[in-house]
């Protein structure tokens, strides 16, 4: 079912991992999938995979939903690592009607695999340990500076963590409203792709009723509850930059350091 | 004067220049609620009950008549949001009251829309969170809890702005009977250990003979209002306006009607079963 | 009578073979007949959803059968779906599932797809129509344009529609008010007895289940506890009230007053039975 995915769920938990300032984390991500992508040797790869599975082991989330979360694209991974294997260039190893397998086609596919692997635990590591609430919060102030061109800063992030919040109710109600209609006959799984896109007529169309019913719902408990816009919130958990920060981002430097010495000092593979 | 004074309120969803006959949803109420107190309003859907709730923290404003709460007409733009950090709404829905992903950070929301310093509103977030019983669920996702429980805490919400008076639209209509339990003494707890007020709108019979005070609306107007014992005992307007009552008042009632001399209508089981005691002896 | 929907072992596990898995449904036996009305009771999560659920084959038991007159349905898995349309299911809420242009066609989905047409279509949605209480006037209006009552009936007769042998209704009642929930308790009753099928109603309200119910099934924990004669299982007020149940407040007065040494009868279920015991006895005593 839709809702086992453990893609972008949150853990609670105590781990330094999740005591990071969520900007912080948010930043040391987006540098980790360049680097990554920067990574054109085995011994940078080694560097940015060893980083990656040290963070793992800090976050103290079994790893097991690590894994759940790779299910999801490990299709993926085995799919582009094999359409590289076959299209390297250079001399064939192992030669079969049209296909080749090389040197430079294996060293694609394992960096290709890897480089996915990484980014997938990365973005785990993120979403594991930051409370959708931090993440949106982060990324309003990380984009407070577009205030100053008229972005509607604060009403993007309100409306990232509202829709965060209520993916899984639409999920549910997804479910229940589809049992519904097959109680009633409806057949979603069968027929032509025309008769198929009619099938979901019967779901969407309550899906969309129920959720506007919900935004009106929504929109007057916010307003119960005093919400008039950003101007003079304050925030529970203010986010500020500590010592544990500092040595995150000393970190980050050193694995970014040490593969861009890598590369130079190590001829590229890919 | 009461701590919510309401005067000659009408109000109609219908537009000025609506062809349609004008049709008031709330028609000529007046009531006054006084701190402390425990109201509950019953009637059936339709009756003008959500439209009354909606008025007294200033989300719907009188088309006549006046509403006060502590002195404040809610008609005073100025004066909304002070209106509503005295009086806190909670709705039917739980699922579309909660706002964050995490029961605290969802508490935090009223607070932290207030401006309140982030120190305070964690010593409000944990304070609200231990009066629902919910501390313990303080890092859940609110969509893994169970109906009564997310009621909980969209109570916590709105006790974590601090509010002197609750006002609760239909709270238990969705939820199964332990959710119903949880939530009524939850109430009356808040009601009887914090002092705050609470007006519970609900057409749960079982749930207003609970309150100090009943009011029962019907199509618009006040039928009667009265303590729970001196509403139920009118147990024939009850059922002529096919509303519910406590089949321990029906029982005496209909006793009495069959000519067996009963002194009082009961409410209770353990009521009842005294009463009948005494009546068999 | 005759046997109509047979349970056998039936069983169903979440998330199987999982870390996540949940035993919903455990070893359920039990045979219902044709024409009982039948109320299932029991705890939210004590597996009377998945229960419901598994006997018009929206979810696929993990062990055991779900019989219907005599045959498994899912001998043929690829035919589920002629089950689905004798075994009527409205869900909980089931007015979120309107979706057509009118009150009409959206009646008419079910038996549609059923297969009904021309003149016999037209008398099925009528004919539902006036079963569930949906006036004619409102047939041609947006499903949407009615009051939350109103939706409710008309999805009701929406499965009505498809004249199902075995009618299953998960709380239909709740979120109405009092007027409202005897109005649809009496027009389900009224059904069941012109139509003389099988009904299987859900609810935690134990004063509607008591009026209406010939035989209840209690569900507790995914186990089947008790099923009996409504009378016999509202006698077993404690067995109730230890998993968590409400019994109708009259038949605990009732039990109470017979623990105090009165002669009263046991399961008592409706003012209306205890006036008749109790009158005699007062004027008796009383005069």
């Amino acid at each position: 079912m839709v809702r086992d995915v453990s893609f972008g769920q949150y853990f609670p938990g105590n781990s330094i991992i999740h005591k990071l300032d969520p900007r912080g984390k948010i930043l040391m991500f987006i540098a980790y999938i360049v680097i990554i992508f920067c990574a054109f040797n085995y011994a940078s790869l080694a560097i940015t995979t060893a980083f990656i599975a040290f963070v793992l082991i800090l976050t103290k989330i079994p790893f097991k939903f690590y894994l759940k979360s790779l299910k999801v694209i490990i299709f993926i991974v085995i799919f582009t690592s094999v359409l590289n294997l076959f299209y390297g260039a250079g001399e064939p190893l192992w030669q079969w009607w049209i296909l080749k397998i090389t040197w430079d086609g294996i060293n694609r596919a394992v960096f290709v695999s890897v480089r996915i692997t990484c980014l997938i635990i990365a973005s785990s590591c993120l979403t594991f340990t930051t409370s959708p609430t931090e993440l949106t919060d982060a990324i309003e102030r990380l984009m407070k500076p577009l205030k100053a061109i008229h972005f509607p800063v604060h009403e993007v992030a309100m409306m990232m963590s509202l829709a965060l919040r209520f993916i899984p109710t639409l999920l549910e109600e997804t479910d229940k409203i589809m049992s519904a209609q097959k109680a009633r006959g409806a057949n979603t799984d069968s027929g032509n792709i025309i008769k198929r896109v009619k099938a979901l007529v019967p779901i969407l169309i309550p899906l969309f009723v129920s959720a506007f019913r919900r935004a009106y719902d929504i929109a007057m408990a916010m307003e119960c509850r005093c919400y008039r816009g950003g101007a003079g919130r304050t925030r529970m958990k203010s986010i500020h930059m500590g010592a544990r920060d500092t040595v995150s981002f000393i970190a980050t430097a050193l694995v970014i350091a040490g593969v861009i010495v890598c590369n130079i000092m190590i001829p590229a593979v890919v | 004067m009461a701590f919510i004074s309401i005067k000659n309120l009408c109000f109609s969803y219908a537009e000025e220049t609506d062809p349609q006959p004008h049709i008031n949803a709330v028609d000529d109420v007046s009531l006054e609620i006084s701190e402390g107190e425990f109201l509950a309003v019953i009637g059936h859907n339709g009756c003008g009950k959500s439209t009354l709730a909606k008025h007294l923290n200033a989300m719907l404003l009188p088309d006549s008549g006046k509403v006060y709460v502590d002195g404040d007409d809610t008609a005073d733009e100025e004066k909304t949001w002070d209106i509503r950090e005295k009086v806190g709404l909670v709705l039917q829905n739980p699922d579309n009251q909660l706002v964050a992903s995490i029961v605290e950070e969802d508490v935090a929301f009223g607070p932290e829309n207030l401006g309140v310093d982030p120190a305070e509103i964690r010593q409000r977030v944990d304070s609200a969170l231990k009066a629902v019983d919910m501390y313990e669920y303080r890092m859940h996702a609110p969509d893994k809890l169970s109906g009564g429980q997310k009621q909980r805490v969209a109570i916590a919400g709105i006790l974590a702005i601090r509010p002197k008076c609750i006002v609760l639209d239909e709270p238990t209509a969705m939820l199964d009977p332990s959710g119903r339990s949880e939530v009524m003494s939850t109430l009356l707890k808040l009601n009887k250990e914090k002092g705050i007020t609470i007006v519970l709108i609900t057409h749960y019979m079982d749930e207003a003979v609970l309150a100090d005070r009943v009011v029962v609306m019907d199509s618009a107007k006040v039928l009667t209002e009265g303590t729970p014992g001196e509403v139920f005992s009118q147990v024939e307007l009850l059922k002529k306006h096919r509303l519910d009552v406590p089949q321990a008042a029906e029982l005496a009632h209909r006793l009495r009607g069959c000519g067996v001399k009963i002194d009082r209508i009961p409410l209770t089981r353990e009521d009842c079963v005294k009463m009948l005691e005494e009546a068999m002896k | 009578m005759s046997c109509i929907l047979e349970l056998k072992n039936l069983g169903f596990t979440y998330g199987k073979d999982t870390p996540f898995e949940k035993r919903a449904v455990n070893n359920v036996n039990l045979k219902i007949n044709k024409g009982e009305f039948i109320g299932i009771i029991g705890h939210t999560g004590s597996g009377k959803s998945t229960l419901v659920q598994m006997l018009n084959g929206l979810i696929r038991p993990t062990d055991g059968q779900v019989l219907l007159d005599g045959r498994n349905i899912w001998e043929e898995p690829k035919k589920i779906r002629n089950v689905r349309f004798r075994v009527g299911m409205v869900f909980q809420y089931p007015e979120y599932q309107l979706f057509e242009e009118t009150v009409y066609r959206d009646i008419a989905f079910g038996a549609v797809n059923k297969g009904l047409t021309g003149d016999e279509l037209d008398k099925a949605v009528r004919k539902a129509a006036e079963f569930a209480g949906v006036k004619e006037s409102h047939l041609e209006k947006s499903p949407f344009d009615l009051s939350g009552g109103e939706k409710r009936r008309a999805a009701i007769a929406g499965v009505i529609a498809m004249d199902p042998d075995v009618l299953v209704l998960d709380e239909p009642t709740a979120g109405l008010d009092p007027m409202g929930r005897e109005i649809l308790l009496s027009q389900i009753v009224n059904y069941h007895k012109m139509r003389g099928n099988t009904v299987i109603l859900v609810s935690h309200t134990m004063e509607d289940i008591a009026r209406v119910a010939d035989k209840i099934i209690v569900m507790n924990k995914s186990e089947l506890v008790a099923f009996e004669e409504t009378k016999s299982v509202f006698a077993r007020g404690d067995m109730l009230s230890k998993i968590g149940l409400q019994v109708p407040q009259i038949t605990n007065i009732m039990q109470d007053l017979k623990q105090k040494g009165f002669d009263v009868p046991d399961g008592v279920l409706t003012v209306d039975e205890a006036l008749s015991v109790l009158t005699p006895m007062l004027k008796k005593e009383g005069a």
